[in-house]
């Protein structure tokens, strides 16, 4: 199927999962399980990949300044710097594209070849409304905040990697970390955050929607879901970086 | 009443449905049969909208609904109940909370009242104690009785069964089809049954559409079914060596 066919399936779907649901009352119920669920269900993997992040950005820092004129302060806000910008949002993505854009296509993959979306339009139920919009909306909700704690759980990384081996003192840490903080770069990854929290739930809704034949079909549609959000992750975040740093 | 007129429909250039005028009659169990292939799903999926056909018209008591709006469809859908070949249970939902799913999208019951319709119709399809339970944790035979109550719980107009007896023992598939016999007469329901499967013919089969070919071949009842002259109907219903032994028990000539 070409590109431009997609593109034309994909802003179907979009459109009509944009829609005033049914029920208020469900869709906020069905809102606060997939808050639960995308949110909640991936701090773990969030706190654990960031904490080492932040450690890791650490020590290769410090062992890269070999000049005597380099503060040492800037392991913070190197830290600091690389967290907030691109680590927390766009690795933080890169994560979750796999994690809940193959849970998300898998899950509606199934559906729709169990019948189940089916019978959600023979209800009389608008399907694509019903399943993913609470999808897309939690994403958007949630993930900015998963983000911002992705960003202390980071400097907090680096911190006790700083305090643990002494590579760099923990007040000069803390002074690179506070060095020339400028609010911007946390509105800048939430912006990109949001972004990014549309593609990984919307691209994978529409594989899952989509899936036509059996177990082998809804494998082959979380694959592709999970590789085209991580491209698309990539190229928005270049055109978004292009547009809001230059 | 159901009335389609003309319907046809093509996949890729090959013609699975061709002009298919049928009516369907309000009170009665409508059986759909035909072999593997010869269309009868894809009609049954052109009368309720799942497939847009390519050219004819499907009329719900005069309603047209073929050139309706998402809107105006979706409303005469509240109307319909569908039973599926596999059953398509919400399986992240409980036995009772997919039969009060219909409920709570589209109707203002207080909670209390939706409950005791969902009792009421489990009790109908003669299930009890497994309303917590979820339809992984329960028998084939069960998944469909609950998806005969979910069908049935917004007491519809006009219930589809998509081949109710698949995979189910010669006993459940009685009882199913005296279940959907049984609501269909209690509801007053347009009922369409799509199935292959001889003995509900001739157990509930008050009108029988056979699809040959994408075609209507023959439309009768299960008495005139054994009597047929018809060649193709006659070796799809014959196919059965049950049935030969039972036809020549009772000395009609094939």
């Amino acid at each position: 199927m070409s590109l431009l066919s997609h593109i034309g399936k994909f802003s179907i779907l979009i459109a009509k999962t944009f829609s005033k649901p049914e029920k208020m009352k469900i869709f906020w119920r069905q809102l606060m399980f997939e808050i639960d669920s995308l949110g909640i269900g991936s701090l773990g993997i969030i706190s654990i990949i960031s904490f080492f992040m932040g450690a890791v950005i650490t020590i290769q820092t410090s062992s890269n300044i070999d000049s005597a004129f380099i503060p040492a302060y800037t392991v913070g806000f190197t830290v600091r710097q690389s967290m907030i910008l691109e680590f927390a949002p766009t690795i933080i993505a890169l994560i979750l594209a796999g994690k809940v854009g193959s849970n998300i296509a898998s899950e509606i993959g199934t559906m729709r070849v169990s019948e189940q979306i089916d019978a959600l339009e023979i209800m009389g139920i608008n399907s694509a409304s019903y399943l993913i919009l609470p999808k897309i909306t939690a994403a958007m909700i949630i993930n900015p905040f998963l983000v911002i704690i992705s960003m202390f759980i980071g400097m907090a990384g680096g911190y006790i990697i700083a305090w643990g081996t002494g590579i760099v003192t923990t007040a000069e840490y803390i002074y690179g970390l506070e060095y020339d903080f400028k609010v911007f770069g946390v509105y800048y990854a939430i912006v990109k955050t949001v972004f990014f929290a549309f593609i990984i739930t919307a691209i994978p809704s529409y594989y899952g929607y989509y899936t036509k034949g059996g177990s082998l079909a809804v494998g082959a549609a979380s694959t592709k879901a999970v590789v085209t959000s991580s491209i698309v992750i990539l190229l928005v975040n270049y055109v978004l970086t292009q547009l809001l740093l230059i | 009443m159901i009335k389609i007129e003309n319907i046809s429909k093509a996949f890729n250039g090959e013609q699975i449905l061709s002009g298919i005028n049928v009516t369907y009659d309000q009170g009665k169990t409508n059986l759909i049969i035909g072999a593997s292939g010869s269309g009868k799903s894809v009609l049954t999926k052109c009368t309720v909208g799942l497939i847009k056909p390519d050219t004819g018209k499907v009329f719900y008591d005069d309603r047209e609904f073929t050139s309706l709006d998402n809107k105006s469809r979706q409303e005469i859908r509240t109307e319909i109940g569908m039973l599926f070949q596999g059953n398509a249970l919400f399986d992240s939902l409980t036995i009772e909370e997919n039969v009060m799913f219909p409920l709570q999208m589209h109707t203002d019951m207080k909670s209390d009242e939706i409950l005791e319709r969902v009792n009421f119709c489990l009790e109908r399809v003669q299930l009890t104690g497994v309303n917590h339970k979820y339809p992984a944790e329960i028998s084939g035979g069960m998944q469909k009785r609950v998806a005969l109550a979910r069908a049935i719980s917004m007491k519809p107009k006009y219930l589809f069964c998509d081949e109710p007896n698949s995979g189910l023992d010669p006993q459940t598939s009685i009882v199913i089809d005296q279940l959907i016999s049984e609501i269909t007469k209690e509801y007053g329901m347009t009922t369409i049954i799509v199935t292959h499967d001889m003995n509900s013919v001739m157990e509930i089969g008050e009108k029988v559409i056979f699809i040959h070919k994408g075609q209507k071949w023959w439309e009768g009842n299960s008495d005139s079914i054994l009597t047929t002259t018809n060649q193709e109907l006659s070796d799809f219903v014959f196919a059965s060596s049950v049935m030969k032994r039972l036809v020549n028990k009772s000395n009609l000539s094939i």
